[in-house]
């Protein structure tokens, strides 16, 4: 099949595809063409809507592709859509974070962190689909553990839970923001990042866990 | 009707926890985290304690808990540092420890909040028929960079205001269920027609310190149910209560909120 007709069909289902679809699935679809090809194919569609200024573009987002609008047209898209987004509390959000990058985890654990009973917070989460209980731990009482799910990297525009900044990349902002001015100077904010490799060396075993994530 | 025993509580387990206030004192004071002065930390949270409590505000366990640990530290601060054995750390260490690794976490939490989110910034196609409702009229066009204010900025702002004003003393306020509902309906009926309200004024028309108090409580109340936010645009800048549901939405519907709060109250006996 030529390159062309390969990409408008990938085209086509990521049109009608309602998540993120994997590129096994695409090769499934499109059986007997080489899965080089469909990545080559793939990965021009994917160039082209960057480049053409489309009002979409293919993100790559839990483990698959996504067709996705771009973020600078929300506030007029928003005028169309009636579901209202999902609000996060500061308490859910800071929750999340932990089992995020903690995980798997028991509520236990997330409490210590915390410094507060999470259980209403969790419950909320759970609700949302953001976390998932995922097992019980092997302790007295066998408490479960929980762990975060594609809707949650799905939610954040998350490729997968590796796409998240390395946890010690906050550790310059947590001193500076808990008021340790004179060893960290105003830089806070407007460094995003320090460069992938740097960032996640000293992260070992703190980072977010696996590529997989609980469903 | 027995109002002692009907008084509010404000559950203050959505909103932050002795952790948070820690932070809080630590930026407010401006003090160097790793080697806070814990005089002055046990007294400033001992205040807050006390104020939370003359709200009648419901202070979790974990309050107290970390209030004895603050205790300790003092005291253990205050033994001479010759008798304590040569390789003890400092008693504030692990409590350092755990503010940083908390404070991380909330800075995870930031940058979650930071990401283009699903159905706010960014849309798939995932939407029938039925979600869409065609072009709406009303546009809102503000996008203000202001900055959420947390329950300790607010208590600050209220005690504040509470001084400012030559009011009668009350010891310990009771507050009844009823007109804390009444204010929420108060608060909700000027919200309906403007988004925007200053914090101080919705103390404009109080009397009493006890009315203060009650305005007060509503208005954590209506932040907790996330109907309302509290804003500020810079550190020192006024604080504004911003609408945080458009007008037509059925909890600015005049008895929605109320009923839904009274059927809390009466589920709650706590503790």
């Amino acid at each position: 099949m030529e390159r062309n007709r390969i990409k408008s069909i990938i085209e086509g289902l990521l049109f009608i595809s309602g998540e993120p679809l994997s590129l096994e699935r695409i090769v499934q679809v499109l059986e007997g063409e080489e899965k080089k090809e469909i990545r080559a194919a793939l990965t021009e569609l994917v160039r082209e809507y960057e480049e053409q200024g489309r009002g979409l573009r293919i993100a790559e987002v839990a483990g698959g592709y996504q067709l996705e609008t771009l973020k600078d047209n929300a506030e007029f898209l928003a005028r169309l859509v009636k579901t209202r987004p999902i609000r996060l509390s500061k308490p859910s959000l800071e929750t999340l974070a932990i089992i995020a990058y903690r995980q798997p985890v028991t509520r236990l654990e997330v409490d210590q962190i915390r410094g507060v009973d999470s259980s209403g917070v969790i419950a909320t989460l759970l609700e949302y689909g953001f976390i998932a209980i995922v097992g019980r731990k092997d302790v007295p009482g066998r408490p479960f553990i929980y762990g975060t799910t594609k809707r949650f990297l799905e939610f954040f525009r998350l490729k997968s839970l590796a796409d998240l900044p390395g946890l010690d990349e906050f550790m310059a902002r947590a001193e500076e923001q808990a008021g340790d001015q004179n060893l960290f100077t105003d830089r806070s904010r407007e460094q995003p990042e320090a460069g992938p490799e740097e960032t996640k060396a000293g992260d070992q075993g703190q980072g977010p866990g696996s590529e997989g994530s609980a469903d | 009707m027995l109002e002692t025993r009907e008084s509010w509580r404000v559950q203050l387990e959505i909103f932050e926890g002795p952790l948070d206030l820690l932070l809080f004192l630590i930026r407010k004071n401006e003090i160097d985290i790793y080697d806070i002065p814990i005089n002055i930390i046990v007294d400033q949270y001992q205040q807050y304690l006390e104020i939370m409590r003359s709200l009648n505000l419901e202070i979790a366990g974990e309050f107290l808990v970390m209030a004895a640990t603050l205790s300790q530290i003092k005291s253990k601060m205050l033994l001479p540092r010759s008798e304590v054995e040569e390789e003890e750390e400092d008693p504030r260490a692990e409590l350092v420890d755990r503010l940083l690794e908390y404070q991380r976490f909330k800075e995870a939490a930031g940058e979650l909040i930071s990401r283009a989110q699903l159905g706010r910034e960014v849309f798939v196609r995932e939407f029938d028929e039925e979600s869409l409702k065609g072009l709406v009229g009303e546009v809102k066009r503000e996008r203000l960079e202001f900055e959420e204010v947390d329950l300790f900025k607010l208590m600050d702002a209220f005690q504040a205001l509470l001084d400012s004003r030559s009011l009668q003393e009350i010891k310990r306020v009771v507050v009844e269920r009823v007109k804390v509902v009444d204010r929420i309906a108060a608060i909700l009926e000027k919200l309906r027609e403007n988004e925007f309200l200053e914090f101080t004024a919705l103390f404009s028309g109080s009397r009493s310190k006890a009315e203060m108090v009650v305005t007060f409580l509503a208005l954590l109340e209506l932040i907790r149910l996330q109907v309302v936010k509290a804003f500020q645009a810079g550190n020192f800048a006024p604080i504004s209560i911003k609408r945080a549901v458009p007008a037509d939405d059925q909890k600015m519907k005049p008895g929605y909120l109320t009923s839904l709060v009274s059927e809390k109250e009466s589920q709650g006996g706590e503790e």
